[in-house]
Protein backbone atom coordinates (compact mmCIF):
# COMPACT_ATOMS: atom_id res chain seq x y z
CA UNK A 1 0.00 0.00 0.00
CA UNK A 2 2.70 2.38 0.86
CA UNK A 3 4.00 1.95 -3.05
CA UNK A 4 0.83 1.41 -4.44
CA UNK A 5 -0.45 4.86 -4.16
CA UNK A 6 2.96 6.67 -5.65
CA UNK A 7 3.22 4.45 -8.25
CA UNK A 8 -0.69 4.74 -9.78
CA UNK A 9 -0.30 8.62 -9.06
CA UNK A 10 2.67 8.51 -11.72
CA UNK A 11 0.81 6.00 -14.20
CA UNK A 12 -2.19 8.59 -14.05
CA UNK A 13 0.29 11.43 -14.29
CA UNK A 14 1.71 9.36 -17.43
CA UNK A 15 -1.48 8.29 -18.82
CA UNK A 16 -2.47 12.18 -18.93
CA UNK A 17 0.78 13.02 -20.67
CA UNK A 18 0.10 10.76 -23.14
CA UNK A 19 -3.19 11.91 -24.11
CA UNK A 20 -1.98 15.90 -24.24
CA UNK A 21 0.40 14.28 -26.29
CA UNK A 22 -2.01 11.94 -28.67
CA UNK A 23 -3.82 15.60 -29.07
CA UNK A 24 -0.90 17.99 -29.75
CA UNK A 25 0.67 14.96 -32.23
CA UNK A 26 -2.57 14.61 -34.12
CA UNK A 27 -4.25 17.72 -34.18
CA UNK A 28 -2.37 18.61 -37.68
CA UNK A 29 -3.36 16.11 -39.20
CA UNK A 30 -7.15 16.69 -38.08
CA UNK A 31 -6.80 20.28 -39.03
CA UNK A 32 -5.89 19.32 -42.22
CA UNK A 33 -8.70 16.97 -43.18
CA UNK A 34 -11.34 19.63 -41.85
CA UNK A 35 -9.92 22.57 -44.01
CA UNK A 36 -10.25 20.27 -47.30
CA UNK A 37 -13.60 19.29 -45.88
CA UNK A 38 -13.78 23.41 -46.10
CA UNK A 39 -14.98 23.05 -42.15
CA UNK A 40 -13.34 24.46 -38.76
CA UNK A 41 -13.23 22.58 -36.06
CA UNK A 42 -14.09 23.79 -32.16
CA UNK A 43 -11.85 22.09 -30.12
CA UNK A 44 -13.70 19.68 -28.74
CA UNK A 45 -14.59 18.16 -31.76
CA UNK A 46 -10.54 18.43 -33.15
CA UNK A 47 -9.96 16.59 -29.96
CA UNK A 48 -12.85 14.11 -30.22
CA UNK A 49 -10.96 14.06 -34.29
CA UNK A 50 -7.55 13.39 -32.93
CA UNK A 51 -8.80 9.88 -31.03
CA UNK A 52 -10.63 8.41 -33.35
CA UNK A 53 -7.67 8.61 -36.43
CA UNK A 54 -7.22 5.82 -38.30
CA UNK A 55 -3.71 5.95 -38.39
CA UNK A 56 -2.85 8.28 -35.68
CA UNK A 57 0.91 9.58 -35.03
CA UNK A 58 0.52 8.88 -31.68
CA UNK A 59 -2.40 6.61 -31.06
CA UNK A 60 -4.49 7.17 -27.97
CA UNK A 61 -4.27 4.99 -24.83
CA UNK A 62 -7.37 3.37 -25.65
CA UNK A 63 -6.72 3.02 -28.95
CA UNK A 64 -3.51 1.00 -27.64
CA UNK A 65 -5.86 -0.68 -25.36
CA UNK A 66 -8.68 -1.74 -27.94
CA UNK A 67 -5.67 -2.55 -30.26
CA UNK A 68 -4.35 -4.92 -27.58
CA UNK A 69 -7.15 -6.53 -26.63
CA UNK A 70 -8.48 -6.78 -29.99
CA UNK A 71 -5.34 -8.72 -30.63
CA UNK A 72 -5.68 -11.33 -27.77
CA UNK A 73 -9.22 -11.44 -27.40
CA UNK A 74 -10.90 -9.86 -31.13
CA UNK A 75 -9.13 -13.27 -32.87
CA UNK A 76 -8.97 -17.38 -32.96
CA UNK A 77 -5.68 -18.13 -31.44
CA UNK A 78 -4.54 -19.69 -34.84
CA UNK A 79 -5.17 -16.25 -36.85
CA UNK A 80 -1.80 -14.57 -38.25
CA UNK A 81 -3.47 -11.54 -36.67
CA UNK A 82 -3.76 -12.74 -33.47
CA UNK A 83 -0.98 -10.78 -30.67
CA UNK A 84 -1.04 -14.52 -28.90
CA UNK A 85 0.07 -16.50 -31.70
CA UNK A 86 2.79 -14.16 -32.26
CA UNK A 87 3.98 -13.98 -28.55
CA UNK A 88 3.94 -18.01 -28.91
CA UNK A 89 6.17 -17.46 -31.79
CA UNK A 90 8.33 -14.74 -29.94
CA UNK A 91 8.18 -16.74 -26.67
CA UNK A 92 8.70 -20.08 -27.90
CA UNK A 93 12.43 -18.74 -29.68
CA UNK A 94 13.22 -16.66 -26.56
CA UNK A 95 12.84 -19.76 -24.13
CA UNK A 96 14.82 -22.58 -25.79
CA UNK A 97 17.59 -19.99 -26.55
CA UNK A 98 17.46 -18.46 -23.16
CA UNK A 99 17.57 -22.48 -21.85
CA UNK A 100 20.64 -23.12 -24.41
CA UNK A 101 22.13 -19.80 -23.33
CA UNK A 102 21.77 -19.98 -19.12
CA UNK A 103 22.79 -23.87 -18.97
CA UNK A 104 26.15 -22.92 -21.61
CA UNK A 105 26.76 -20.28 -18.92
CA UNK A 106 26.69 -21.89 -16.07
CA UNK A 107 28.76 -24.93 -17.42
CA UNK A 108 31.30 -22.60 -18.93
CA UNK A 109 31.30 -20.88 -14.97
CA UNK A 110 31.89 -23.98 -13.47
CA UNK A 111 34.49 -24.89 -16.02
CA UNK A 112 36.41 -21.42 -15.22
CA UNK A 113 35.94 -21.58 -11.51
CA UNK A 114 37.68 -24.89 -11.20
CA UNK A 115 40.32 -24.33 -13.85
CA UNK A 116 42.94 -21.34 -14.05
CA UNK A 117 43.98 -22.22 -17.36
CA UNK A 118 39.80 -21.40 -18.44
CA UNK A 119 39.93 -18.55 -16.09
CA UNK A 120 42.59 -16.77 -17.76
CA UNK A 121 41.49 -17.57 -21.34
CA UNK A 122 38.13 -17.03 -21.33
CA UNK A 123 37.14 -14.50 -18.37
CA UNK A 124 38.73 -11.23 -20.15
CA UNK A 125 37.27 -12.01 -23.31
CA UNK A 126 33.88 -13.02 -21.98
CA UNK A 127 34.22 -9.10 -20.13
CA UNK A 128 35.06 -7.50 -23.10
CA UNK A 129 32.29 -9.05 -25.30
CA UNK A 130 29.79 -7.37 -23.26
CA UNK A 131 30.68 -3.98 -24.38
CA UNK A 132 30.32 -4.99 -27.73
CA UNK A 133 26.76 -4.27 -29.60
CA UNK A 134 26.43 -7.81 -30.16
CA UNK A 135 22.96 -7.04 -30.79
CA UNK A 136 23.28 -4.90 -33.72
CA UNK A 137 24.21 -7.90 -36.05
CA UNK A 138 21.39 -10.32 -34.92
CA UNK A 139 19.82 -9.88 -38.18
CA UNK A 140 23.22 -10.55 -39.82
CA UNK A 141 22.92 -13.99 -38.20
CA UNK A 142 19.67 -14.72 -39.12
CA UNK A 143 20.45 -14.20 -43.36
CA UNK A 144 23.59 -16.25 -42.84
CA UNK A 145 21.63 -18.99 -41.20
CA UNK A 146 19.12 -19.01 -44.09
CA UNK A 147 21.70 -19.03 -46.61
CA UNK A 148 23.11 -22.07 -45.29
CA UNK A 149 18.98 -23.37 -45.21
CA UNK A 150 18.03 -22.71 -41.73
CA UNK A 151 14.86 -20.58 -40.97
CA UNK A 152 12.28 -20.86 -38.04
CA UNK A 153 13.18 -21.11 -34.58
CA UNK A 154 16.87 -22.36 -34.49
CA UNK A 155 18.22 -18.56 -36.20
CA UNK A 156 16.42 -16.45 -33.27
CA UNK A 157 17.15 -18.81 -30.25
CA UNK A 158 21.03 -18.76 -31.32
CA UNK A 159 20.88 -15.22 -30.96
CA UNK A 160 18.50 -15.29 -27.64
CA UNK A 161 20.98 -18.39 -26.60
CA UNK A 162 24.30 -15.61 -27.70
CA UNK A 163 22.67 -12.87 -25.46
CA UNK A 164 21.55 -14.30 -22.31
CA UNK A 165 24.92 -16.55 -22.04
CA UNK A 166 27.06 -13.78 -20.96
CA UNK A 167 25.21 -12.38 -18.11
CA UNK A 168 24.72 -16.19 -16.94
CA UNK A 169 28.56 -16.52 -17.01
CA UNK A 170 29.54 -13.42 -15.41
CA UNK A 171 26.41 -13.88 -12.42
CA UNK A 172 27.67 -17.55 -12.26
CA UNK A 173 31.30 -17.27 -12.11
CA UNK A 174 31.25 -14.34 -9.26
CA UNK A 175 28.46 -16.69 -7.49
CA UNK A 176 30.50 -19.35 -7.38
CA UNK A 177 33.38 -17.52 -5.87
CA UNK A 178 31.14 -15.91 -2.99
CA UNK A 179 32.59 -18.38 -0.76
CA UNK A 180 35.44 -17.21 1.37
CA UNK A 181 38.55 -19.13 2.15
CA UNK A 182 37.17 -19.26 5.57
CA UNK A 183 34.49 -21.61 4.40
CA UNK A 184 36.80 -23.60 1.91
CA UNK A 185 38.85 -24.14 4.46
CA UNK A 186 36.01 -25.53 6.39
CA UNK A 187 35.09 -28.16 3.53
CA UNK A 188 38.89 -28.74 3.31
CA UNK A 189 38.98 -29.64 7.09
CA UNK A 190 35.89 -31.73 7.30
CA UNK A 191 38.16 -33.71 4.17
CA UNK A 192 35.30 -33.15 1.04
CA UNK A 193 36.47 -33.44 -2.00
CA UNK A 194 36.06 -30.74 -4.79
CA UNK A 195 32.69 -32.59 -5.79
CA UNK A 196 31.52 -32.42 -1.84
CA UNK A 197 32.47 -29.17 -1.88
CA UNK A 198 31.14 -27.65 -5.12
CA UNK A 199 27.42 -29.06 -4.21
CA UNK A 200 27.21 -28.52 -0.33
CA UNK A 201 29.05 -24.87 -0.24
CA UNK A 202 29.64 -23.32 -4.07
CA UNK A 203 26.45 -24.15 -5.69
CA UNK A 204 24.22 -22.93 -2.78
CA UNK A 205 26.09 -19.74 -2.17
CA UNK A 206 25.84 -19.11 -6.04
CA UNK A 207 22.02 -19.15 -6.20
CA UNK A 208 21.04 -15.48 -5.47
CA UNK A 209 23.34 -14.27 -8.38
CA UNK A 210 22.27 -17.28 -10.43
CA UNK A 211 18.38 -15.92 -10.20
CA UNK A 212 20.18 -12.19 -10.53
CA UNK A 213 21.66 -12.93 -14.04
CA UNK A 214 18.66 -15.20 -15.21
CA UNK A 215 16.81 -12.46 -14.64
CA UNK A 216 19.03 -10.27 -16.76
CA UNK A 217 19.23 -12.76 -19.53
CA UNK A 218 15.83 -13.93 -20.12
CA UNK A 219 15.03 -9.75 -20.71
CA UNK A 220 18.05 -9.44 -22.74
CA UNK A 221 17.03 -12.93 -24.76
CA UNK A 222 13.49 -12.10 -24.98
CA UNK A 223 15.05 -8.83 -26.88
CA UNK A 224 17.17 -10.72 -28.94
CA UNK A 225 14.80 -12.54 -30.53
CA UNK A 226 12.40 -9.53 -31.62
CA UNK A 227 15.31 -7.77 -33.16
CA UNK A 228 16.33 -11.02 -34.79
CA UNK A 229 12.57 -11.13 -36.12
CA UNK A 230 13.17 -7.66 -37.62
CA UNK A 231 14.65 -8.44 -41.09
CA UNK A 232 12.72 -8.81 -43.79
CA UNK A 233 10.87 -11.90 -44.91
CA UNK A 234 10.16 -12.70 -40.98
CA UNK A 235 6.00 -13.37 -41.19
CA UNK A 236 5.39 -14.47 -37.32
CA UNK A 237 6.45 -12.79 -33.70
CA UNK A 238 6.08 -9.82 -31.94
CA UNK A 239 9.29 -8.35 -33.96
CA UNK A 240 7.97 -8.69 -37.49
CA UNK A 241 4.16 -7.20 -36.45
CA UNK A 242 6.68 -4.50 -35.14
CA UNK A 243 8.15 -4.18 -38.83
CA UNK A 244 5.09 -4.86 -41.17
CA UNK A 245 3.26 -2.25 -38.59
CA UNK A 246 6.18 0.07 -39.73
CA UNK A 247 6.25 -0.34 -43.13
CA UNK A 248 2.18 0.22 -43.55
CA UNK A 249 2.25 3.06 -41.22
CA UNK A 250 -0.31 0.96 -39.00
CA UNK A 251 0.84 2.88 -35.63
CA UNK A 252 -1.82 1.14 -33.43
CA UNK A 253 -0.21 -2.72 -34.43
CA UNK A 254 3.23 -1.11 -33.65
CA UNK A 255 2.17 -0.25 -30.18
CA UNK A 256 0.05 -2.83 -29.42
CA UNK A 257 2.45 -5.15 -30.28
CA UNK A 258 5.25 -3.15 -28.28
CA UNK A 259 3.00 -3.59 -25.21
CA UNK A 260 2.63 -7.28 -25.78
CA UNK A 261 5.95 -7.29 -25.88
CA UNK A 262 6.50 -5.31 -22.51
CA UNK A 263 3.88 -7.63 -20.83
CA UNK A 264 6.05 -10.97 -21.90
CA UNK A 265 8.83 -9.42 -20.28
CA UNK A 266 7.27 -8.38 -17.19
CA UNK A 267 5.59 -12.39 -16.90
CA UNK A 268 8.83 -13.91 -17.51
CA UNK A 269 10.70 -11.72 -15.13
CA UNK A 270 7.88 -12.12 -12.61
CA UNK A 271 7.96 -16.28 -12.94
CA UNK A 272 11.82 -16.30 -12.43
CA UNK A 273 11.45 -14.22 -9.30
CA UNK A 274 8.93 -16.64 -7.75
CA UNK A 275 10.87 -19.44 -8.61
CA UNK A 276 13.75 -17.33 -7.02
CA UNK A 277 11.87 -16.66 -4.33
CA UNK A 278 10.58 -20.35 -3.88
CA UNK A 279 13.92 -21.69 -3.89
CA UNK A 280 15.72 -19.20 -1.70
CA UNK A 281 13.05 -19.64 0.78
CA UNK A 282 13.28 -23.61 0.54
CA UNK A 283 17.66 -22.85 1.33
CA UNK A 284 17.03 -20.80 4.00
CA UNK A 285 18.38 -17.90 2.31
CA UNK A 286 15.11 -15.46 1.65
CA UNK A 287 15.76 -12.25 3.27
CA UNK B 1 38.49 -35.35 -41.30
CA UNK B 2 42.67 -35.40 -41.99
CA UNK B 3 41.86 -31.75 -42.88
CA UNK B 4 40.96 -31.26 -39.09
CA UNK B 5 43.81 -32.55 -37.86
CA UNK B 6 46.03 -29.73 -38.25
CA UNK B 7 43.59 -27.59 -36.29
CA UNK B 8 43.26 -29.90 -33.15
CA UNK B 9 47.23 -29.61 -33.25
CA UNK B 10 46.90 -26.28 -32.92
CA UNK B 11 44.37 -26.19 -30.56
CA UNK B 12 46.18 -28.93 -28.10
CA UNK B 13 49.43 -27.21 -29.01
CA UNK B 14 47.74 -23.68 -27.81
CA UNK B 15 46.42 -25.49 -24.65
CA UNK B 16 49.17 -26.54 -24.21
CA UNK B 17 51.21 -23.65 -23.71
CA UNK B 18 48.26 -21.97 -22.15
CA UNK B 19 48.31 -24.82 -19.06
CA UNK B 20 51.93 -24.66 -18.65
CA UNK B 21 51.94 -20.53 -18.14
CA UNK B 22 48.86 -20.75 -16.24
CA UNK B 23 50.65 -22.25 -13.06
CA UNK B 24 53.16 -19.04 -12.67
CA UNK B 25 51.90 -16.21 -11.22
CA UNK B 26 52.12 -12.84 -11.66
CA UNK B 27 51.25 -10.03 -14.68
CA UNK B 28 52.89 -11.13 -17.25
CA UNK B 29 51.12 -14.76 -17.94
CA UNK B 30 47.57 -13.46 -16.91
CA UNK B 31 47.79 -10.96 -20.01
CA UNK B 32 50.00 -13.49 -22.08
CA UNK B 33 47.13 -16.58 -21.79
CA UNK B 34 44.04 -14.39 -22.70
CA UNK B 35 46.36 -12.88 -25.86
CA UNK B 36 47.29 -16.48 -26.91
CA UNK B 37 44.05 -17.79 -26.39
CA UNK B 38 42.31 -15.07 -28.72
CA UNK B 39 45.31 -15.57 -31.42
CA UNK B 40 44.32 -19.19 -31.06
CA UNK B 41 40.72 -19.01 -32.10
CA UNK B 42 41.78 -16.41 -34.98
CA UNK B 43 44.19 -19.12 -36.45
CA UNK B 44 41.45 -21.51 -35.72
CA UNK B 45 39.31 -19.56 -37.65
CA UNK B 46 41.42 -18.96 -40.49
CA UNK B 47 42.68 -22.50 -40.93
CA UNK B 48 39.30 -23.88 -40.39
CA UNK B 49 38.14 -21.66 -43.40
CA UNK B 50 40.63 -22.75 -45.89
CA UNK B 51 40.90 -26.22 -45.21
CA UNK B 52 37.34 -27.14 -45.29
CA UNK B 53 36.63 -24.45 -48.13
CA UNK B 54 33.86 -22.65 -46.28
CA UNK B 55 32.28 -20.10 -48.77
CA UNK B 56 32.56 -16.40 -47.63
CA UNK B 57 29.14 -15.61 -47.58
CA UNK B 58 28.31 -17.87 -44.66
CA UNK B 59 31.71 -17.13 -42.68
CA UNK B 60 34.63 -15.31 -43.91
CA UNK B 61 38.14 -15.72 -42.88
CA UNK B 62 39.93 -13.14 -40.65
CA UNK B 63 42.42 -11.87 -43.38
CA UNK B 64 39.22 -11.47 -45.82
CA UNK B 65 37.55 -9.18 -43.36
CA UNK B 66 40.73 -7.43 -42.70
CA UNK B 67 41.37 -6.51 -46.05
CA UNK B 68 37.57 -5.48 -46.78
CA UNK B 69 38.20 -3.14 -43.94
CA UNK B 70 41.47 -1.86 -44.51
CA UNK B 71 39.83 -1.57 -48.39
CA UNK B 72 37.00 0.16 -47.30
CA UNK B 73 38.53 3.00 -44.49
CA UNK B 74 36.74 6.10 -45.72
CA UNK B 75 33.50 4.47 -46.03
CA UNK B 76 33.50 2.89 -42.49
CA UNK B 77 34.78 5.93 -41.05
CA UNK B 78 31.80 7.76 -42.81
CA UNK B 79 29.52 5.29 -41.51
CA UNK B 80 31.10 5.23 -37.96
CA UNK B 81 30.19 9.26 -37.62
CA UNK B 82 26.89 8.76 -38.87
CA UNK B 83 26.03 6.13 -36.34
CA UNK B 84 28.40 6.52 -33.57
CA UNK B 85 29.51 10.22 -33.00
CA UNK B 86 26.16 11.87 -34.00
CA UNK B 87 23.62 9.15 -33.13
CA UNK B 88 24.68 7.00 -30.58
CA UNK B 89 27.39 9.68 -28.53
CA UNK B 90 24.66 12.96 -28.92
CA UNK B 91 21.90 10.47 -27.88
CA UNK B 92 23.71 9.00 -25.03
CA UNK B 93 24.41 12.74 -24.02
CA UNK B 94 21.04 13.97 -24.05
CA UNK B 95 19.80 10.79 -22.13
CA UNK B 96 22.39 11.16 -19.53
CA UNK B 97 21.85 14.57 -18.59
CA UNK B 98 18.01 14.13 -18.92
CA UNK B 99 18.53 11.49 -16.39
CA UNK B 100 20.61 13.10 -14.15
CA UNK B 101 18.32 16.56 -14.07
CA UNK B 102 15.34 14.16 -13.50
CA UNK B 103 16.69 12.25 -10.57
CA UNK B 104 18.15 15.52 -8.70
CA UNK B 105 14.69 17.20 -9.29
CA UNK B 106 12.95 14.43 -7.71
CA UNK B 107 14.93 13.90 -4.99
CA UNK B 108 13.20 16.26 -2.41
CA UNK B 109 9.89 14.28 -3.41
CA UNK B 110 10.15 10.64 -1.61
CA UNK B 111 6.75 10.32 -3.40
CA UNK B 112 7.85 11.15 -6.56
CA UNK B 113 10.92 8.74 -6.13
CA UNK B 114 8.43 5.94 -4.79
CA UNK B 115 6.33 6.00 -7.68
CA UNK B 116 8.76 6.61 -10.21
CA UNK B 117 11.63 3.82 -9.04
CA UNK B 118 9.48 0.68 -9.80
CA UNK B 119 8.14 2.11 -13.26
CA UNK B 120 12.00 2.90 -13.70
CA UNK B 121 13.11 -0.58 -12.99
CA UNK B 122 10.06 -2.02 -15.19
CA UNK B 123 11.21 0.05 -18.17
CA UNK B 124 15.17 -0.64 -17.83
CA UNK B 125 14.06 -4.60 -18.10
CA UNK B 126 11.47 -3.82 -21.46
CA UNK B 127 12.00 -4.60 -25.13
CA UNK B 128 12.62 -0.60 -25.13
CA UNK B 129 14.28 -1.52 -28.75
CA UNK B 130 10.75 -1.89 -30.23
CA UNK B 131 10.22 2.16 -29.84
CA UNK B 132 12.79 2.30 -32.64
CA UNK B 133 10.26 1.94 -36.14
CA UNK B 134 7.80 5.03 -34.15
CA UNK B 135 10.88 7.41 -33.10
CA UNK B 136 12.00 6.78 -37.01
CA UNK B 137 8.67 7.51 -38.28
CA UNK B 138 8.74 11.25 -35.83
CA UNK B 139 11.98 11.82 -35.97
CA UNK B 140 12.44 11.65 -40.26
CA UNK B 141 15.50 9.41 -41.62
CA UNK B 142 18.39 10.72 -40.26
CA UNK B 143 20.82 10.62 -37.17
CA UNK B 144 17.98 12.58 -35.38
CA UNK B 145 15.48 9.94 -35.03
CA UNK B 146 18.85 7.38 -34.10
CA UNK B 147 19.64 9.63 -30.85
CA UNK B 148 16.19 9.35 -29.88
CA UNK B 149 15.73 5.90 -29.61
CA UNK B 150 18.97 5.95 -27.34
CA UNK B 151 17.78 8.82 -25.34
CA UNK B 152 14.82 6.52 -24.11
CA UNK B 153 16.85 3.30 -24.05
CA UNK B 154 19.47 4.88 -21.65
CA UNK B 155 17.53 7.33 -19.76
CA UNK B 156 16.04 4.52 -17.50
CA UNK B 157 18.91 3.02 -16.11
CA UNK B 158 21.21 5.90 -15.19
CA UNK B 159 17.88 7.50 -13.74
CA UNK B 160 17.44 3.83 -11.73
CA UNK B 161 21.51 4.30 -10.78
CA UNK B 162 21.23 8.11 -9.78
CA UNK B 163 18.50 8.24 -7.46
CA UNK B 164 20.04 5.53 -6.10
CA UNK B 165 22.92 7.16 -5.77
CA UNK B 166 21.95 10.21 -4.37
CA UNK B 167 20.90 7.59 -1.68
CA UNK B 168 24.07 6.56 -0.78
CA UNK B 169 25.40 9.24 1.79
CA UNK B 170 25.39 7.64 5.32
CA UNK B 171 23.60 9.43 8.22
CA UNK B 172 27.12 10.34 10.12
CA UNK B 173 27.99 12.17 6.83
CA UNK B 174 24.35 13.68 6.27
CA UNK B 175 24.72 14.72 10.07
CA UNK B 176 28.00 16.10 9.89
CA UNK B 177 27.49 18.83 6.79
CA UNK B 178 24.19 19.32 8.75
CA UNK B 179 26.06 20.86 11.81
CA UNK B 180 28.10 22.52 9.70
CA UNK B 181 24.74 24.72 8.85
CA UNK B 182 25.31 23.93 4.87
CA UNK B 183 22.28 24.55 3.09
CA UNK B 184 20.48 21.95 0.63
CA UNK B 185 22.25 23.18 -2.09
CA UNK B 186 25.52 22.56 -0.91
CA UNK B 187 25.54 19.76 1.04
CA UNK B 188 24.07 18.44 -2.43
CA UNK B 189 26.98 19.85 -4.50
CA UNK B 190 29.66 19.23 -1.86
CA UNK B 191 28.52 15.93 -0.38
CA UNK B 192 25.99 14.22 -1.68
CA UNK B 193 26.45 14.25 -5.87
CA UNK B 194 30.25 13.12 -5.17
CA UNK B 195 28.94 10.72 -3.40
CA UNK B 196 26.38 9.78 -6.03
CA UNK B 197 29.44 9.36 -8.60
CA UNK B 198 30.18 5.71 -8.63
CA UNK B 199 26.42 4.73 -9.18
CA UNK B 200 26.25 7.23 -11.79
CA UNK B 201 29.20 5.66 -13.43
CA UNK B 202 27.58 2.50 -13.28
CA UNK B 203 24.77 3.02 -14.86
CA UNK B 204 26.98 5.39 -18.08
CA UNK B 205 28.94 1.93 -18.22
CA UNK B 206 26.18 -0.19 -18.97
CA UNK B 207 24.40 2.39 -20.98
CA UNK B 208 27.45 2.68 -23.55
CA UNK B 209 26.72 -0.69 -25.62
CA UNK B 210 22.46 -0.01 -25.03
CA UNK B 211 23.40 3.21 -26.94
CA UNK B 212 25.06 1.61 -30.14
CA UNK B 213 22.58 -1.04 -29.74
CA UNK B 214 19.67 1.42 -30.08
CA UNK B 215 21.93 3.58 -32.69
CA UNK B 216 22.18 1.04 -34.84
CA UNK B 217 19.05 -1.11 -34.27
CA UNK B 218 17.19 2.01 -35.51
CA UNK B 219 18.50 2.43 -38.69
CA UNK B 220 16.80 -1.20 -39.50
CA UNK B 221 13.97 1.18 -39.83
CA UNK B 222 14.90 3.74 -41.97
CA UNK B 223 18.21 5.50 -42.83
CA UNK B 224 19.86 7.47 -45.03
CA UNK B 225 22.16 5.90 -47.28
CA UNK B 226 25.49 5.96 -44.94
CA UNK B 227 25.46 4.83 -41.21
CA UNK B 228 26.64 0.89 -40.04
CA UNK B 229 22.80 -0.50 -39.54
CA UNK B 230 22.07 0.53 -42.93
CA UNK B 231 25.74 -0.65 -44.35
CA UNK B 232 25.00 -4.18 -42.96
CA UNK B 233 21.43 -4.83 -43.94
CA UNK B 234 22.85 -3.54 -47.13
CA UNK B 235 25.84 -5.48 -47.55
CA UNK B 236 24.16 -8.37 -46.17
CA UNK B 237 21.19 -8.29 -49.24
CA UNK B 238 24.74 -7.99 -51.52
CA UNK B 239 26.01 -10.96 -49.90
CA UNK B 240 28.92 -8.74 -48.81
CA UNK B 241 29.73 -10.76 -45.85
CA UNK B 242 33.46 -9.55 -45.52
CA UNK B 243 32.46 -5.60 -45.16
CA UNK B 244 29.36 -6.94 -43.03
CA UNK B 245 32.15 -8.19 -40.72
CA UNK B 246 34.36 -4.90 -41.28
CA UNK B 247 31.47 -3.31 -39.90
CA UNK B 248 31.31 -5.73 -37.24
CA UNK B 249 34.73 -4.92 -36.23
CA UNK B 250 34.18 -1.47 -36.16
CA UNK B 251 31.31 -1.66 -33.86
CA UNK B 252 33.19 -4.16 -31.69
CA UNK B 253 36.01 -1.36 -31.10
CA UNK B 254 33.97 1.37 -30.94
CA UNK B 255 31.98 -0.26 -28.06
CA UNK B 256 35.11 -1.45 -26.38
CA UNK B 257 36.74 2.12 -26.51
CA UNK B 258 33.47 3.98 -25.23
CA UNK B 259 33.45 1.88 -22.48
CA UNK B 260 37.10 2.65 -21.90
CA UNK B 261 36.65 6.11 -21.93
CA UNK B 262 34.01 6.17 -19.80
CA UNK B 263 35.84 4.17 -17.33
CA UNK B 264 39.14 5.86 -17.58
CA UNK B 265 36.72 9.23 -16.79
CA UNK B 266 35.27 7.34 -13.53
CA UNK B 267 38.82 6.00 -12.86
CA UNK B 268 39.68 9.90 -12.57
CA UNK B 269 36.71 11.39 -11.04
CA UNK B 270 36.03 8.87 -8.21
CA UNK B 271 39.59 8.29 -7.51
CA UNK B 272 38.37 8.35 -3.93
CA UNK B 273 36.30 4.97 -4.02
CA UNK B 274 37.61 1.62 -2.56
CA UNK B 275 37.45 -0.30 -5.72
CA UNK B 276 39.79 2.65 -7.81
CA UNK B 277 42.13 2.61 -5.06
CA UNK B 278 45.80 0.75 -6.26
Amino acid sequence: MKHALPVLTVLCAIILGWYVAAVALNAPWARDQAARAGTSLTMPALIRATMTQERPVLPAPHQVAKGVWDGVAGQKITSKRSLVWHAGVTLSATLAGFAIGSLAGILLAVGIVHSRVMDLSVMPWAIASQTVPILAIAPMVIVVFASAGVTGLVPKAMIAAWLSFFPVLVGMVKGLRTPDRMQMDLMHSWNASRAQAFWRLRLPSAMPYLFASLKVAVAAALVGTIVGELPAGATAGLGARLLSGSYYGQTIQIWAALFAAAALAAVLVMVISGIERVTLKRMGLAR
Amino acid sequence: MTAALPLIAVWLGAFGLNTWLARYRGPIPSALVPLIFGATILILWEMACRSFAIPAVILPAPSQIWTAFGANLPLLWGDFVQTILKGALSGWLIGAAAAVATAIAIDRSPFLQRGLLPIGNFVAALPIVGIAPILVMWFGFDWQSKAAVVVVMVFFPILVNMVAGLKATDALARDQIATWGASYTQALLKLRLPAAMPFLFNGLKITTTLALIGAIVAEFFGSPTRGMGFRISTAVGQLNMPLVWAEILVAALAGTAFYGIVALIERRVTFWHPSQRQ
